[in-house]
């Protein structure tokens, strides 16, 4: 064996974990079972008690097959209650994890009592994770487990992905859904308790489940997402074992891990809180143009001329705009080329004259379609034309231009506006 | 620790063991009602990740005002639980997190945060066996004055949270009933099921906080969720449920001593064990909803629909004019063998449906009676299908099969009538009077 230092140990350790940890909780998540790991890292107490109380010895491997025993016995008598009785999955998540807990505590009393204390240091670990009593052996054990789990993800690769996006799917096509579940879950269960003597029962729960939502936030793609879950668990583990400063090393890890998860949140590319909040402002940005264009034509269009002059005054009523945010929608549009602003008057430029015209068609369009289509009163269109006109995407536009051919209301004039089928009335419509 | 405490309360009079029975009782009520309502809206995992992420509220708060006094403990405890109710919850809405993900995320790393902070307070004793299993053993050895009784302190702020608890369900009993099994009519009624829930969130924080020095964390999960669960089981009504789910709560506390007093064990995990014990209990024998009575049910059933398949059998052969009668092994085989069908076949005969000549079966008068009744169920079903499903011939005759053990006399009654007095089904037979 090569001989390590202990801060490496504990380092490659972490590592180990925080990857294989993220692999296997993807599909804890996926499968919307992310608190199961919570449970079984809380259920492995009383199975690593009883083990080291038959055999007597604090071998990572004996406490870790009793672990996995009243783990597996947990997750078995959570699917039965959920499955027979009315008892919903939070609750019988909760049961389990709270009985199968206190049995631990209880049989971890009993223990400590005959064996007059120090004897079971070893098992405390189990319960808050004391990566400074790693062994040689153990990182050996965590090696092996890992590669044996990745190997299982990657030979059922096609099987898991399947079962962990439509179960009901894979189970119509003739796959063993819930074994195959099940497989999902033994895997969980086996790299959680391994991770236990690391980072401790609460903290093993957040390994499983922080890379893997972290990376959740970037990707639709599941091999992307079992790399990225890997990575992100990787990098947590390395960085949060190795520059604590002093902070115990459990901790470390899953705060650096949530510090991965919080600016996922910012800053991912779609799910992203900045990403929505930019969409968000776009297409607020986008309904008000509309919106000034339609004012604008709707305004000008009693007296057609090539290039309308619209008072301000006038403008600013149509829609109760705030003053000073329809002034610089104006000077924005006149940057465009659309209108020119001159004193109080805002005159249309034929550009403008014509993008207004199509603003004002597509909401007219919708407004008839609603009419004609969904049989809705000319006085209640307006508001849900309003809701749609700026989503509808051109070839719907030619499809209901197509559809309404034949509407006496749609004569067509030369920027081809058909008339509005209600009366229009200054000040009517929303901001 | 544990073993001294243990011993204490077993040398010590009986007292002792009283108060601290009602330490636990008083407190696994006062979790238990407000149980009830997480497992009704199936939140019960939010009690979990309250009870964790009430650590680094505590030690937060510590830090800050550099003081044991209760009241900045228990401001900064609530906090950090509602902050993780309101994380939990905006996570879920609006980054579309998975709801059990988005809760995961945030209780686990709030807890990470609470035992950093917690190694940063230097001089502070913080046993962290105690955070899971609490202290209960200890709990008659502080006492505080009430009026002329000198009570237990952990009895005292159960009572009071039990009290709080109490007066907040009587006082908004109709709100948080509609929100727990309704939230978006409660909404549109006029009460905010948001405000409420955020309410539960509060109580079941500053529960969580009261408990947590006294019974654990571990106790405060079981007591949160297990006895509301087991009442869930045994009772529909809302009312009941939240009295039965504190009756079990302070039995399971009872109990729960009892029994570690006998194991010489630790208290607070023995109390989680026996409301675990309770609702295993509940499971296997609950009236309605139990595994056993499932069991008996679908047997009956079973039954029931094997008996039926007998006397049709027999029946048709009847009808068919055949000199040949079933033996009743090929009877047996012919329903599917096995020991349903041998008793299915025995109870028949039993209640004198079905007679034996020798090795033959033979439907007695009033066997006939009722297998005409089946019949007739069968075949009306069938002519239903036809004419109102349009179904195809060879499609009827399945689903009749699985429908005419249910089809009483009053339902036979109307789909005659239905269809227009018919009297012979879609193949020709004729339908039986």
């Amino acid at each position: 064996m090569i001989a390590l230092s202990l801060s490496m140990k504990v380092t490659l350790g972490a590592a180990l974990l925080g990857g294989v940890a993220g692999v296997v909780g993807a599909f804890a998540v996926l499968r919307g079972r992310s608190l199961v790991g919570d449970m079984l890292s809380h259920a492995a107490l009383p199975g690593v008690v009883l083990a080291f109380m038959l055999t007597g010895s604090r071998q990572l491997a004996a406490l870790s097959v009793g672990a996995l025993a009243t783990g597996l016995a947990a997750i078995g008598l959570m699917t039965l209650v959920v499955r027979w009785t009315r008892t919903k999955e939070d609750a019988a998540i909760g049961v389990m994890l709270s009985s199968f807990f206190g049995l631990g505590v209880v049989l971890l009393s009993r223990a400590t009592r005959s064996t007059t204390g120090g004897n079971s240091a070893g098992l405390n670990s189990f319960l808050f994770g004391e990566p400074g009593n790693m062994l040689n052996s153990d990182l050996l054990l965590l090696a092996g487990v890992g590669t044996a789990a990745l190997l299982i993800v990657t030979l059922l690769f096609k099987e898991f992905k399947l079962v962990a996006f439509d179960a009901d799917f894979a189970a119509s096509q003739g796959w063993p859904a819930t074994r195959l579940d099940l497989a999902m879950m033994a895997l969980v269960a086996v790299v959680t308790i391994i991770g236990l003597p690391m980072v401790g029962v609460v903290l093993m729960a957040a390994m499983i489940i922080v890379p893997a939502a972290t990376a959740r936030m970037w990707t639709h793609r599941l091999h992307t997402l079992l790399l990225l879950a890997a990575a992100i668990g990787v990098f947590a583990g390395v960085v949060g074992s190795r520059y604590g400063r002093g902070v115990p090393a459990g901790p470390a890890i899953v705060l650096a891990a949530a510090a991965m998860f919080a600016a996922s949140l910012l800053l991912a590319p779609q799910q992203g809180l900045l990403a929505r909040f930019m969409h968000t402002v776009r297409l607020q940005r986008r309904v008000a143009q509309d919106h000034l264009l339609r004012s604008l034509y709707e305004l000008a269009e009693p007296q057609p001329q090539e290039t309308p002059a619209i008072d301000f005054e006038s403008l600013q009523a149509d829609r109760r705009w705030r003053p000073a945010r329809l002034r610089r929608l104006l000077e924005k549009n006149q940057q465009q080329g659309l209108v020119t602003l001159s004193g109080g008057v805002v005159t249309m430029t034929p550009v403008g004259l014509r993008a207004a015209a199509e603003a004002t068609r597509r909401h007219r369009l919708w407004e008839l379609y609603m009419m004609r289509v969904a049989g809705a009163a000319a006085d209640h269109v307006d508001r849900s034309a309003d809701d749609v006109e700026h989503l509808l995407p051109a070839a719907v536009v030619l499809e209901l231009e197509a559809e309404l051919e034949a509407d006496p209301k749609l004569a067509f004039a030369a920027p081809r506006v058909p008339p509005s089928p209600h009366e229009i009335r200054a000040g009517e419509g929303d901001r | 620790m544990n073993a001294a405490a243990a011993s204490l309360a077993i040398a010590w009079p009986s007292t002792d063991a009283l108060w601290i029975m009602a330490t636990g009782a008083v407190i696994a009520a006062a979790c238990a009602v407000l149980g009830a309502f997480l497992v009704l809206r199936q939140m019960s995992m939010m009690g979990d990740a309250i009870s964790h992420s009430v650590l680094p509220g505590l030690a937060a708060a510590f830090l800050v005002t550099q003081s044991y006094s209760i009241g900045p403990l228990l401001l900064g405890a609530v906090i950090a639980g509602l902050l993780t109710a309101l994380l939990t919850q905006t996570l879920h809405r609006f980054a579309r997190v998975p709801a059990d993900a988005s809760m995961g995320v945030v209780f686990t790393s709030l807890f990470a945060l609470g035992v950093v902070l917690i190694t940063q307070v230097k001089g502070v004793h913080f046993d962290k066996q105690c955070v899971f299993e609490g202290a209960l053993e200890l709990a008659p050895l502080y006492t505080v004055q009430w009026g002329s009784l000198q009570l237990p302190r952990a009895l005292a702020v159960g009572l009071i949270v039990l009290g709080v608890n109490t007066v907040a369900l009587v006082l908004l009993w109709k709100e948080f009933k509609l929100s727990a099994f309704d939230p978006a009519l409660a909404t549109t009624m006029g009460f905010p099921a948001g405000v409420m829930h955020y309410l539960l969130m509060t109580l079941v924080a500053v529960t969580a906080v009261a408990s947590f020095e006294a019974v654990g964390s571990i106790l405060v999960v079981a007591m949160l969720i297990t006895p509301a669960a087991t009442a869930h089981l045994l009772v529909d009504r809302l009312g009941p449920m939240v009295l039965l789910s504190a009756a079990i709560g302070a039995a399971s506390s009872v109990l729960g001593y009892a029994l570690a007093v006998h194991f010489d064990t630790n208290v607070a995990g023995m109390m989680a064990v026996a409301a675990g014990g309770l609702y295993g209990v509940a499971v296997l024998f609950s009236p309605r909803y139990g595994l056993l009575s499932t069991m008996l049910h679908n047997a009956r059933l079973a039954l029931r629909v094997i008996r039926d398949d007998l006397l049709g059998m027999l029946y048709r052969l009847e009808e068919l004019g055949a000199e040949r009668r079933l033996a009743s092994r090929d009877a047996r085989t012919a329903i599917g063998g096995g020991l349903l069908a041998w008793w299915g076949l025995a109870s028949l005969q039993r209640n004198e449906l079905v007679s034996r000549a020798g090795e033959t079966l033979e439907l007695t008068p009033a066997g006939r009676d009722a297998a005409r009744q089946l019949v007739r169920a069968h075949r009306l079903w069938e002519n239903y299908l036809v004419q109102f499903l349009g179904l195809p011939l060879d499609h009827v005759h399945e689903p009749a099969h699985r429908v005419e053990h249910y089809l009483d006399s009053g339902l036979q009654q109307s789909l005659r009538q239905k269809l227009d007095d018919a009297n012979v089904d879609p193949h020709g037979r004729e339908i039986p009077e």
